[in-house]
């Protein structure tokens, strides 16, 4: 009698997963790392893993709809003689037309105008379809200064002197030739069909102390009027913060490593920088060791999605935060109703990155002229005011509950944390603890 | 040349004169903003400068300005229609973004000359240090002497000509801006290549010349410079080249 062996079943690694496997095929047969757009798509320790302590006998709540609860802000109240007042806490982050296309840049516009909140250009220049619809729009000075002229810089609102980005903190950025029309091209001043670089750091200055200069200048050409914004992507938030506010800046940005991009490496998006929950506190601890907390204003960016993240993000210290993903999915990027269109792209809808390729269905990430008809920017405009009115509420209800009459009265007191990595991150209580770990220094 | 030092009263009756030992920085760019088409200040001076930032930058009427001395960074950033003459030399980025206009420095000018300039004519009379005219976008500039390594990086339109010798890696990454040396080229960087100097090209380089003021020197004498285009499209058979 023989002995045959059970079978065993057949055990894939954790390691090499099939997603991993997929790249390697994928990279052997092209010979070319994946670049995409969207942000980091790994899970990571974020605002989900906070949560609120509404009130009860210690605390007195607000009533809901009833009592008022403030959501304006102030940014650039440092310097600038025109600050910018902001009816909500929530801008719009830049996105470069170019990636987008006219028609999602005017909804953009319509939408953050009619929300009373900001938009803010990208890398290419500002085009007449936001500055028409954007009662307030902040023009970012790119190092790649792609369409950068000095009558542009008047027509804003603020500046915006990017030094990094969330997903791609030290990097630049690649804008490949089949999403360059004839305008993109103009705006650009390169040739039609060429992959076209971003470059990762400014070419007339190198360091805090030029930057300081640097910003100088910028007030100068502008007669001091408009506030300026440094952002950074979310690696060194303690000294990019403070070195940020030494150069002179009104306002800081802080995008973290879920902060979306048009288009850079796959391995580059997941693996540099840091999650935006582990940003905001180093960042407020920046602004509060040198005595400028709320005299500079903070904004933090980085998969922002829901009321629920604005409160807790306010809560830790921030002034404002900006969203960028959220703003297109409201716009109607990877909408399901173009499912047919994104399986024949070899993806799904909510799963759609490829923003570089020109291909979007949803006629958002696109310069093609047919494609774009899809977005009709009245009423993509409307659905993202509608978001962003949503998410407001949302954040009021929150801080109601917690007794707050203004956004901006949530404090770390209001929260607790499920883990401890978030209890170590965003420096409060590990929940039914009075624990916060690493509370004695980073 | 020495500058004689103003009281403010004097300038408020010469109001085209610019004494920064009296008057500050922020008097002196916010006088020149309010400038309007048709203005009849159409001269200005702006005495001991000693070194200061930002000096005359964003001025978009075509007035002449003549800066008395060296400046230090920026000076003459995002110049749209003027024409500035520095009598000494500039700190780095001076003229950056220009849009249209002139700036003349008279004496040397640090790193970034011209950085991202859309337009207009740059002369540095003197030599230029590192990243002259990186990532320009249409302007044009015309180095008296010598520039440094990493010039005309990530250029992608406009002329850059350099009388002297050039540093490391020039034209690195460089589009379609053209570069004509008539020194020495110490290094070409990626994509940058040695290139015919065809009829219309020796026209062009003629033309920049007497623009600048240069005498007594050939367009025969340089050789032009540019990219050739292999890096365009990424390919990963080019990869050694980044």
């Amino acid at each position: 009698m023989t002995y045959k062996n059970p079978p065993t079943t057949p055990r894939k690694s954790a390691t090499f997963d099939d997603y991993t496997l997929s790249e390697i095929r994928r990279a052997a047969a092209t010979g070319i790392y994946d670049i995409r757009g969207a942000g980091a798509k790994r899970k990571l320790p974020h605002f989900d893993d906070l949560l609120f302590l509404g009130a009860s006998i210690s605390r007195y709540p607000l009533e809901g709809y009833r009592e008022r609860c403030d959501t304006s802000v102030v940014l650039g109240s440092r310097y600038a003689k025109k600050p910018i007042e902001l009816k909500i806490p929530i801008t719009v982050a830049g996105m470069s037309f170019g990636s987008l296309s006219g028609p999602a840049k005017e909804a953009l516009g319509r939408g953050a105008t009619l929300s009373g909140t900001s938009t803010t250009t990208g890398d290419g220049g500002m085009t007449e379809e936001e500055r028409g619809h954007s009662k307030q729009l902040v023009y970012q000075y790119l190092p790649s200064r792609y369409g950068m002229n000095p009558r542009d810089l008047r027509r804003a609102d603020a500046i915006e002197v990017v030094v990094g980005q969330g997903a791609k903190p030290g990097g630049g950025g690649m804008l490949l030739g089949q999403k360059i029309s004839d305008r993109v091209a103009e705006m650009r001043t390169l040739p039609k069909g060429i992959d076209q670089r971003s470059a990762s750091r400014h070419p007339d200055w190198t360091g805090p102390d030029d930057l300081e200069i640097k910003i100088l200048e910028l007030r100068e050409i502008t007669d001091w009027e408009k506030p300026i914004y440094v952002k950074v992507g979310g690696a060194r938030p303690y000294y990019d913060t403070a070195l940020a506010v030494k150069a002179g800046a009104d306002v800081v940005v802080v995008d973290g490593m879920q902060g979306g991009t048009a288009a850079t490496q796959e391995v580059f998006i997941e693996n540099v920088g840091q999650p935006t929950l582990a940003c905001i506190r180093p960042a407020v601890q920046a602004l509060q060791d040198l005595g400028m907390h709320r005299k500079v204003q903070l904004i933090v960016s980085g998969g922002i999605r829901n009321g629920a993240d604005v409160a807790k993000a306010l809560a830790l210290g921030v002034d404002a935060v900006s969203i960028g993903t959220a703003a297109l999915v409201a716009l109607g990027d990877n909408d399901p109703r173009w499912e047919a269109e994104y399986n024949a792209l070899g993806t799904t809808a909510g799963a759609y990155d490829d923003w570089h390729e020109g291909r979007d269905p949803a006629g958002i990430t696109t310069q093609d002229p047919e494609l774009m008809k899809r977005v009709d920017p009245i009423a993509a405009g409307r659905r993202l005011a509608n978001y962003l009115k949503v998410i407001t509420l949302e954040a009021q209800t929150i801080a109601r509950a917690c007794g707050k009459n203004s956004l901006h009265n949530l404090e770390p007191e209001d929260l607790v944390a499920l883990t401890i990595e978030a209890a170590a991150m965003a420096g409060v209580p590990l929940a039914g603890t009075n624990w916060i770990p690493g509370k004695n220094g980073f | 040349m020495p500058a004689t030092k103003l009281s403010k009263a004097a300038q408020d009756q010469a109001s085209r004169v610019f004494d920064l030992d009296v008057s500050s920085l922020r008097e002196l760019n916010q006088a020149l903003h309010n400038l309007t088409p048709g203005s009849n200040e159409t001269a200005w001076e702006v005495l001991h400068p000693k070194g200061s930032h930002s000096v005359a930058v964003g001025v978009d009427q075509p007035v002449s300005i003549d800066v008395r001395g060296s400046v230090g960074y920026y000076c003459a950033g995002m110049n749209d229609g003027a024409a500035i003459t520095v009598h000494g030399s500039a700190g780095p980025g001076v003229g950056e973004n220009m849009m249209s206009g002139s700036i003349v420095i008279k004496g040397d000018a640090s790193q970034y000359a011209g950085a991202t300039g859309k337009g207009g004519l740059l002369v540095i009379e003197g030599n230029a240090s590192s990243r002259c005219g990186i990532s320009m976008k249409g302007i044009d500039i015309v180095v008296h002497g010598n520039i440094g390594h990493m010039s005309a990086f990530m250029a992608q339109s406009g002329n850059l000509v350099v009388l002297g010798d050039a540093g490391d890696a020039l034209g690195d990454s460089i589009y379609e801006a053209r570069l004509f040396v008539r020194g020495k080229v110490e290094s070409l960087g990626a994509d940058c290549i040695a290139k015919e100097m065809r009829p219309e090209h020796i026209e062009l380089l003629q033309g920049l010349l007497d623009r600048a003021g240069v005498t007594g020197v050939k367009p025969s004498e340089f050789k032009r410079y540019g990219s050739a285009r292999t890096l365009y499209n990424f390919n990963i058979d080019n990869a050694d080249a980044y």
